[in-house]
């Protein structure tokens, strides 16, 4: 069982362009952290650099101490799960048959019951069991991401990574989404590694935040800690109020001022009205 | 909500369906068979037929063979001419649903990656001069001269996908370029061919048909096609999790470029050896794997043995109408399967309530 990613000095260049300088970040078992960051601020790139779907360094990435660039990919995926911003499919695959290719780094050609009988249980514990036999493009963006959640844990990864998942959905599954990932770091089943938009979902459900700013860090730690007025101005270049929720999680209102930059009220330019009759 | 235990059920049964359909295609592909071989000009009936078979193929039971001419025209004509459409059927029909998984792409036949054209050219160029890569080779030049042509297109299409890194994208466009470099191509010799016999040669080696079939060509192509088949199937699960994409791929430990080789390689091998023999027939590949994912779906392990059943099938009754409708006169098999895929398919495409593609 690994207890402990380490990242030491990862920095990633895309096409010359550097997307990641320095970054050092741990994760131990059974923890929530969150990366929030502005857009391109390298969210997504460091989830792909952890997950070697990107290329780094020897000696970057590092699993109980030791490199995972001397693991093979199947190696890997045996540890790490990883959930993308959106899946789309060509073809039509049942919601089982999706779930079931988490299942793929172990297995050579036949599946053995056990196999089906994870992915059936993990099915049953996200809450997708009615939609076993459903094609996975006809169901709702919420249950495509529970489904390709329900996969990623098919694999049995001890190190769970999300872009983004609750960013197109409805509040309610986020929120759902949101819970099923936090007690799965609760319960110790696997560390969870989320990459989030949301400053007040992320500050609810994370127990350390990582707020990215150019590619660097900025900031690291508990949600009260990372989420202060300055950091957010200094990071999004927004002015901010925070306060504490009814929950006790910080709380982020943005405001709308003339000095952010964000005119509440701009007049859109004058076009000629057109006769539409003519 | 159903529990996990019925959950595993459901999708056992699901299993059950889909081989129970492979086996239905089969016999139904057994049926086609014994339909066809008595069937056709001078015609043994079905009878004459089987007697026939069985005495040349289980001698110990000492049947009588029957007339001659039965016999030849039997074994000699219509009997390698249904094998060869089988395992031409088959082994497009299987390379169509590798490559379409592979690329995600629902338009990807042997047509847009180039190695048709290619093909076409190297036997337009063995007809019009004579000459083939490997200089004479009898009556194999043209056979010869395609297949090489064909493994020219996919090393030029790989050379050229590799230099932007290989992707589905790049795999795709450059087969697309590369196979309008070959038509261009064809066409120039078409248009430069000396006499009207050689041009004459070209277009009906372009529309494809099963009539040169003979068992020294089925010797050949039968062991490539059943090779590269069985590990296409092989690389199933890899084809199923590579179409979610190649991060998600490599985040399940497969490795996409290295699926994309493996699996153009194969077909590549699989399509060039039965083009070479039978001439350009394209539309089996693209509609065969549509067809089967119609009746169960797209789990590369059930679908690319399904899409061979279909494809095999398909050719096979294409060939046998194409034999019968007007003779003597045969029309080609390439001609007769679109005549009779298309409206087949628009058929389906119309009566299946299931969005397939979105």
């Amino acid at each position: 069982m690994a207890l402990k990613l380490t990242v030491n000095k990862l920095s990633f260049k895309y096409d010359g362009t550097q997307v990641l300088k320095d970054v050092d970040m741990e994760v131990k078992l059974g923890e929530m952290l969150s990366i929030v960051g502005p857009n391109g601020s390298g969210k997504s790139t460091l989830l792909k650099c952890i997950n070697r779907i990107l290329k780094t360094q020897q000696n970057t990435v590092l699993i109980d101490g030791e490199d995972t660039n001397k693991l093979n990919l199947k190696e890997l995926s045996r540890i790490m799960g990883y959930v993308p911003q959106s899946s789309t499919n060509t073809f039509p695959f049942t919601v089982f048959d999706i779930v079931l290719m988490g299942r793929k780094p172990y297995i050579h050609w036949s599946l053995s019951e056990r196999d089906t009988e994870i992915v059936a249980e993990m099915m049953d514990y996200i809450g997708i069991g009615e939609l076993a036999m459903r094609h996975y493009n006809e169901i709702s963006g919420g249950e495509q991401q529970k489904v390709i959640i329900a996969r990623a844990l098919a694999q049995q990864p001890q190190f769970l990574l999300l872009d983004e998942p609750t960013s197109s959905l409805d509040i309610k599954h986020q929120l759902e989404i949101l819970c099923i990932l936090k007690s799965l770091a609760k319960t110790k089943h696997c560390s969870v590694i989320v990459a989030m938009h949301d400053l007040n979902l992320a500050s609810r459900f994370s127990d350390r935040m990582l707020m990215l700013k150019q590619g660097s860090i900025f900031t690291v730690g508990t949600p009260d800690a990372v989420l202060t007025e300055e950091n957010i101005e200094s990071v999004y270049g927004i002015k901010t109020q925070v306060t504490n929720s009814v929950l006790g999680s910080p709380q982020v209102t943005p405001l709308i001022s003339e000095f952010n930059g964000i005119r509440p009220l701009k007049t859109p330019p004058k076009v000629e009205t057109i006769d539409r009759r003519a | 909500m159903s529990t996990a235990t019925e959950l595993k059920q459901l999708y056992q049964k699901s299993k059950k369906r889909k081989i129970l359909a492979i086996l239905s295609l089969f016999l139904a592909l057994l049926l086609a068979v014994v339909v066809s071989v008595s069937l056709g000009a001078g015609s043994p009936g079905f009878a004459e037929a089987t007697q026939v078979i069985f005495s040349k193929f289980f001698p110990f039971l000492n049947i009588n063979p029957g007339p001659r001419l039965t016999q030849t025209i039997i074994l000699d004509f219509r009997l390698p001419r249904i094998v060869l459409a089988l395992i031409a059927g088959a082994g497009l029909a299987a390379s169509g649903a590798t490559m379409q998984g592979v690329l995600r792409n629902p338009l990807v036949s042997s047509h847009i990656l180039g190695i048709s054209s290619a093909a076409g050219f190297g036997a337009a160029l063995a007809i019009v001069l004579g000459v083939g890569v490997l200089g004479g080779f009898g009556g194999y030049l043209v056979i010869v001269n395609a297949f090489l042509f064909s493994l020219l297109a996919m090393v030029i299409v790989y050379g050229i996908a590799r230099i932007r890194g290989i992707t589905t994208e790049t795999v795709i466009l450059a087969g697309v370029a590369i196979s309008f470099l070959f038509s261009a191509l064809i066409s120039l010799l078409q248009y430069l061919a000396p006499e009207h016999d050689a041009l004459h040669a070209i277009v009906f080696w372009l529309m494809g048909g099963l009539s040169a079939a003979t068992w020294d060509g089925i010797l050949i192509v039968f062991p490539i096609v059943v090779l590269t088949v069985a590990l296409m199937v092989q690389q199933s699960w890899n084809i199923n999790v590579l179409s979610m994409g190649e991060e998600v791929a490599t985040s399940l430990g497969v490795s996409s470029k290295r699926v994309l080789t493996i699996t153009m390689v194969l077909e590549t091998l699989a399509t060039a050896s039965i083009i070479a023999f039978t001439g350009v027939i394209g539309f089996v590949c693209l509609i065969s794997p549509h067809v089967a994912r119609m009746l169960i779906g797209s789990d590369h392990r059930f679908l690319i043995p399904c899409s061979s059943l279909i494809g095999a099938c398909l050719l096979l009754c294409s060939d046998t109408v194409g034999r019968l409708v007007i003779q003597p006169v045969e029309l080609p098999v390439g001609i007769v399967t679109s005549l009779l895929g298309v409206p087949f398919f628009i058929y389906i495409l119309a009566s299946k309530r299931r969005q397939n593609w979105r």
